[in-house]
């Protein structure tokens, strides 16, 4: 199996989130950017796999500048074989598709991965985005990601249950939770940043593509009120604030 | 021009959040001086189908194909683009739920439209087509400016209030033409399907966290969700061991919630968890320690252990459950 996996470079989970420039930026200070989390557990599938004895060839993409390297790298030090970065700013998620459905013309994958939602945009447009692109089957926010022979099994949360699907390659894929199994993160040892180094990181170009939104500006969400508190030996009274005050009961 | 909204129904009925979907579909089309048309899958009862003109739609388009009783991206996406171009849309509006996520990517390409995914508020201008979603996982929003001529937006669940609107509705049946290959991905069954809300649809959630200590004592927070007709739902670290089931799990990575009231018990409310539960309207923290970041962000609190708080908070609840 020849995968190629979307990796999104995005702010530490536990990050503090500021505007600058007049709201209208993100602001980078102090910031530690890390492999988006659903891109790592999808990357974590695959080598997983591997391991189990799946013939695997993992590519690794990503759009930005040259920012995003030390990403990428992590991705190879867990276990990606290559790397290809298209050098350009990440912001039109059509323009971003464009460039992913491109490389996937120029190479001879089985599989296009996403995350399921980067967690700086939570646009989790990706995936069907490329999918169309290629006209190619997709299968979004899968749960679940087994190889049976030539097909794999994925599964799909909709309304009132898990879809069970079967899909043949090539297709597109996002992933969710639970598309790992057991969730054992994998941190790169020392011998995997040294190869990590070695590994091909190939850098290309955009092709030209529109880009049809943009930001104009930045908000942090209203402070909130100092939290009423409310003795443990009177619980009656919050009873009476949730339906007296706040009237959501 | 037309505001298309697309209402995906389940079981052959419409459920709040459609309801939702076409009052605010109904509300951007009076601002931009045009029609709110819904447009739905699968062979529903014309009074159920008219149940969407209360809400301010004038016409619902009834796709009445049987081979979309089973979910396919490729072939939503193409029904929709097919009613859109008949119908002159300009403006699409889907769910921000599993539906309307795998569907509206596909419907932007098809049309080369801009999509806002997450969008929480009525667009603040038409021209320039500017309308505020959740970015950074909740803790922040952005005004996203769409300039291409169809734009397309997923709304957030739960962030639009949903109000009547009566209003003549007719219904049209359309069938659509599937494109090949659009069952590639072979669906196979429906593993496990439940008739409980789910967290994400709930109006009252009653959370758990690691503060409890072992899925043994989930007694007592089912006890009270029973009491406020509630959905349990959990922090990561519980789903993550296999107390609770994966679904449960609220947060940055797991569901995102944004109910009436969330109940969050032994949850320290690390930035993650907030990112996920903090676009709800009311919150109520009960914990030990009185340091823990969710009382920061909390509406009420009670600083205390749950296994002596939550029975007298249960026993409370109860009576005034049965006098009110």
């Amino acid at each position: 199996m020849k995968a190629l996996i979307c990796i999104g470079h995005v702010p530490d989970t536990t990050s503090k989130i500021k505007f600058t420039d007049n709201d209208t930026k993100f602001d980078t200070t102090d910031i530690k950017y890390i492999i988006g989390p659903y891109e790592e557990l999808a990357l974590t599938r695959l080598l997983d796999l591997k391991d189990a004895g799946t013939e695997m060839h993992i590519t690794a993409v990503n759009v930005g500048t040259a920012e995003t390297e030390p990403t990428i790298r992590k991705a190879l030090a867990m276990g990606a074989d290559d790397a290809i970065r298209i050098n350009s700013e990440a912001t039109d998620n059509l323009f971003i598709a464009k460039q992913i459905a491109e490389v996937y013309k120029n190479g001879d994958y089985d599989v296009i991965i996403t995350g399921k939602e980067s967690i700086d945009y939570n646009g989790g447009q990706l995936e069907g985005m490329i999918a169309e692109f290629l006209n190619l089957p997709s299968v979004s926010g899968a749960s679940k990601f087994e190889i049976n022979g030539d097909k794999v099994i994925l599964e799909q949360e909709i309304e009132g249950g898990d879809l069970k699907l079967e899909a043949s390659f090539p297709f597109v894929v996002s992933a969710g939770k639970g598309f790992l199994p057991e969730s054992e993160p994998r941190i790169p040892n020392m011998r995997g940043i040294m190869m990590a180094r070695k590994k091909p990181l190939q850098v290309i170009e955009p092709v030209a593509h529109d880009a049809v939104t943009e930001v104009s500006k930045f908000y942090l969400p209203e402070p909130k009120p100092a939290c009423k508190m409310v003795s443990p030996d009177n619980v009656e009274e919050l009873v009476t604030l949730l339906h007296e005050e706040a009237k959501v009961i | 021009m037309a505001v298309l909204i697309y209402t995906q129904n389940y079981d052959g009925k419409f459920k709040k959040s459609v309801f939702e979907l076409v009052t605010y579909g109904a509300a951007a089309a009076k601002e931009m001086n045009t029609d709110a048309i819904a447009v739905t899958t699968g062979k529903l009862d014309e009074t159920t189908l008219k149940e969407l003109g209360k809400y301010g739609a004038s016409k619902v388009i009834s796709v009445t194909n049987n081979e979309l009783n089973d979910f396919s991206e490729q072939a939503y996406a193409s029904v929709i683009e097919q009613v859109a171009k008949k119908n002159d849309a300009d403006l699409i509006v889907l769910g921000n739920n599993p539906y309307g996520r795998a569907v509206a990517p596909r419907l932007a390409v098809k049309l080369n439209a801009g999509l806002a995914a997450g969008v929480v508020a009525l667009p603040s201008s038409i021209s320039p087509f500017t309308v505020k979603k959740r970015v950074y996982s909740g803790k922040a929003f952005a005004d996203i400016v769409i300039k291409s001529d169809v734009k397309i937006i997923t709304l957030n669940q739960n962030s639009y209030k949903i109000e009547e609107n009566p209003t003549d509705i007719v219904t049209e049946d359309f069938t659509a033409e599937i494109p090949d290959g659009a069952y590639a991905v072979k669906p196979i069954e429906v593993v496990k399907s439940s008739d409980k809300l789910s967290v994400t649809d709930a109006e009252i959630l009653v959370s758990g966290g690691r503060g409890l200590k072992g899925p043994e004592n989930w007694g007592m927070i089912e006890e009270m969700a029973e009491i406020l007709g509630a959905v349990t739902s959990c922090s990561r670290t519980v789903s993550d061991l296999d107390w609770r089931p994966h679904e449960e799990h609220v947060g940055q990575t797991g569901k995102v919630v944004a109910p009436n009231l969330y109940i969050a018990i032994g949850i320290s409310g690390a930035i993650q968890h907030l990112a996920g539960v903090n676009g709800s309207k009311v919150m109520v923290v009960i914990n030990t320690d009185p340091d823990a970041p969710f009382f920061e962000a909390a509406d009420y609190g009670i600083i205390g252990d749950a296994f002596e708080v939550v029975p007298k908070l249960n026993a409370a609840f109860k009576k005034f459950k049965e006098e009110n």
